[in-house]
């Protein structure tokens, strides 16, 4: 443990007893095995180590340094104008609105999509003919890849599509929209998409969750005389509650960081009119099509500083007692 | 013994592949004298182009590729076929920044090659190309910076209004407009036959943006076009009166519902699609749309029936040269270290046999003198008729003041289209981005 002991013994190796005999006592095998957990812990972290810095950290250096320049990706960046694109990204009407349009993702999100898997999930959980075929038809959203989820619903929203065709035959065509077009319908026609994709994957976890609900603690309640309803409200729905804000802090980064289907889904116009844009749409137009790649970055920091900033809160509000000891230190 | 002479023969085999290396990299340095080391090394040429992935265009320039392997055997020819936007937007940026370019790829010349030649990024090759720029004429100006030659066009058209010559003739039209009073009369006397009388693919942006720009090109002088070019000042007044021209035609309600979701191409539901399958009668469309159109179409020789060009209308008593155009073509650079057999391959991709079978393909105008007798399709016909008559052709002018104000512009354009904008805020975006 002491450095002071480990550099004082001369030459480790060389003095080493054959296995099996070991002389020195304990204190000489507990250094060794101190050693040996280091190695472990090197070799086994360095590689992805190696790699989290290569992809994940250095890039956010470059992004970051890039971002205090006005460069437009032509030649290596040589105009520094220090915090100039973060103001411009502030004063832009479209990204604030692209800012608004997150926020109403994220909580659209949490506020749709929990109570219905919740109910689907605990109905789930119940044993009924057609049980199995049920959860995966709830599963089926989630594992098509996104490109098709958007593909697919863009042509059901399209004007005259599948969705307008269905509701004018069983006489509620007054309620046909421009799903798409519409500047004010838009944006919840997508949050309506995205609910319709990932609510499958709340089921998954929130059923995993209830398989961890033990069920002496059910049968126990039901014979205090606790009714089924009493049974979830009291009992399981507590238990679940780890499950529920794991839930509720990946629904919420996914909804910050949204992007691939609304690109699929809506249209480039729709986007720089503000209607439909996310902040990660945001970037990708005017980063790359605008060639702005030094405000781009910009855009891609301001990101990464509001998931950033929400994952800590939440994580210190919400979920401190969950993670407990895994990245907090106990007492002391 | 065997085995030392076979050492030996690997020997010399790798110090004569050394020699012939160390003597490529030496000629390498001095262009004009590139001639005499012409196809005596191998050298693999990536290119990247854009023709789209299940089109004539691609096919055909494999078989370009193949045809200049077979004739200069030393040269093979790798292709990469990239859709447009990615192309554009982010490989080619990608890879020219990170040092290790394609050696011959796509471009698209104005505002954007400008930028490509002020970071070094191309090859000039103004004393290689002379004769084919000669032959090409006016429009190789596009992809020069400087007076100086970086590229040379395959493509090049100017823009107008296809249009259902049977639609026409139901609704009682007996030509062609050639004023914006016709145009409306037009449009006017399409409504009646209940047909959507000009499709518009605004979800695109560029679409929408182009009406802007012809109404640009009819409200400005020739002058004051090339010198928004060149400065990048947008302060005469006649680019405020392009938009309120633009403004007064949206009012009379020519195109389909909720145009503002609508592609501009490559699927059924898109403004090309409209026409190409008898929904609309108009659209404003470069001179690729001939091939665009075909792929959407679901009977292709209906299509080739009914379709029909004119030129984009004229407005009367305004300072644009009626007889101006906007135009824009397809061409392809070399980048700055690439070998000099990519000059060649460059220069035969724009020689006469190899454009007339460009023309062929039907999926764009040639540029080169003597491969129009290629095309055959007489819309395309009329294009060249009116290309070849036009007093002045303006590139598009996103392209033409690059990416950042032809951005900010097209988002401005389509802002007057979803009833938000102002002419005057076309004006000052344009202005804000130029500063960005």
């Amino acid at each position: 443990m002491t450095s002071a002991s480990q550099t004082r013994t001369p030459a480790d190796g060389a003095q080493a007893p054959p296995a099996g005999l070991r002389p020195g006592g304990r204190a000489s095998s507990r250094r060794a095995e101190t050693r040996r957990k280091w190695y472990e812990i090197i070799g086994l972290t360095t590689p992805a180590l190696v790699v989290y810095v290569m992809f994940v950290l250095v890039p956010m250096g470059f992004a970051f340094y890039y971002s205090l320049y006005r460069w437009r990706g032509v030649g290596p960046p040589t105009e520094f104008v220090g915090l100039r694109n973060y103001v411009l990204a502030f004063q832009d009407p479209i990204f604030l609105d692209a800012l608004r349009n997150n926020a109403i993702i994220v909580f659209g999100s949490l506020l749709i999509q929990g109570p219905v898997a919740l109910g689907i999930a605990l109905l789930l959980n119940r044993g009924f003919r057609g049980r199995s075929a049920f959860r995966l038809l709830a599963f089926v959203p989630y594992v098509l890849a996104e490109v098709t989820v958007g593909i697919m619903w863009k042509l059901i929203l399209t004007e005259n599509g599948t969705l307008d065709a269905l509701l004018q035959s069983i006489g509620l065509g007054g309620l046909v929209q421009a799903w798409l077009a519409d500047l004010d319908v838009v944006i919840w026609t997508l949050l309506f998409v995205l609910t319709w994709k990932y609510v499958g994957f709340a089921i998954i976890l929130l059923l995993a969750g209830l398989s961890n609900v033990p069920q002496e603690l059910n049968e126990a309640a039901a014979i205090d005389g606790a009714s089924w309803w009493q049974i979830q409200r009291h009992v399981t729905l507590p238990l679940l509650g780890p499950t529920i804000r794991i839930w509720m802090f990946l629904s919420m980064i996914g909804s910050l960081q949204v992007f691939d289907m609304v690109w699929v889904t809506s249209v480039p116009a729709v986007r720089s009119l503000g209607a439909s844009a996310t902040m990660a749409t945001y970037m990708v137009d005017n980063g790359f099509f605008a060639r702005l790649w030094g405000y781009g970055n910009a855009v891609a920091v301001i990101l990464f500083g509001i998931s950033f900033v929400a994952a800590l809160l939440f994580q210190r509000f919400l979920l401190r007692r969950d993670i407990e000891g895994a990245i907090t230190r106990k007492g002391k | 013994m065997a085995m030392k002479r076979r050492a030996a023969a690997v020997l010399a085999l790798l110090v004569t592949t050394a020699l012939v290396a160390t003597g490529c990299n030496g000629g390498g340095d001095e262009e004009t004298d590139a001639g005499s080391e012409l196809y005596k090394n191998p050298v693999t040429l990536t290119w990247w182009h854009n023709a789209s992935q299940d089109g004539p265009g691609k096919t055909y320039w494999e078989k370009v590729a193949k045809d200049f392997s077979t004739a200069h055997p030393t040269v093979k020819i790798e292709i990469e076929a990239i859709e447009t936007n990615q192309l554009q937007r982010t490989r080619l940026p990608a890879a020219l920044l990170s040092n290790d370019p394609p050696d011959i790829f796509q471009a698209w010349g104005g505002g954007e090659m400008r930028e490509q030649v002020e970071a070094d990024y191309l090859k000039d090759i103004t004393g290689q190309v002379k004769t084919e720029v000669a032959d090409i004429g006016s429009a190789a100006e596009i992809w020069q910076v400087n007076g100086k030659q970086y590229g040379l066009p395959f493509r090049m058209g100017i823009e107008g209004v296809w249009y259902n010559k049977d639609m026409f003739a139901k609704a009682g039209i007996a030509a062609p407009p050639t004023t914006f009073e016709e145009l409306n009369a037009a449009v006017t006397k399409l409504k009646a036959i209940n047909v959507v009388p000009i499709a518009l693919g605004a979800g695109d942006k560029w679409p929408a943006a182009h009406w802007w720009y012809n109404f640009a090109l009819r409200a400005c002088s020739v002058d004051t076009l090339k010198k928004a070019t060149t400065d990048r000042t947008f302060d005469d007044p006649c680019f405020v009166k392009a938009g309120q021209d633009l403004k007064a035609f949206i009012d009379t309600k020519p195109f389909q519902n909720n145009f503002i979701a609508t592609p501009g191409q490559n699927d059924p539901t898109s403004a090309n699609g409209l026409l190409a399958n008898g929904k609309a009668a108009m659209e404003l469309m470069g001179d690729w749309n001939r091939g665009t159109l075909d792929t959407v179409a679901t009977d292709k020789a209906a299509l080739a029936k009914f379709l029909g060009w004119f030129p984009v209308p004229a407005i009367s008593g305004s300072a644009g040269d009626p007889k101006a155009a906007l135009g824009g073509g397809d061409g392809f650079a070399c980048a700055k270290n690439a070998p000099a057999e990519c000059v060649e391959f460059l220069k035969y991709i724009v020689s006469p046999e190899v454009q007339k079978g460009y023309a062929a393909t039907g999926t764009g105008l040639p540029v080169a003198k003597g491969a129009a007798d290629g095309v055959t399709d007489p819309a395309l016909k009329s294009i060249l008729e009116a290309t070849s008559s036009a007093t002045y052709v303006q590139l598009w002018l996103d392209t033409a003041y690059g990416s950042t104000v032809g951005t900010a512009m097209n988002d401005a354009i389509v802002a007057i289209f979803a009833g938000n904008g102002t002419p005057e805020k076309v004006v000052s975006a344009m202005k804000a981005a130029a500063s960005k």
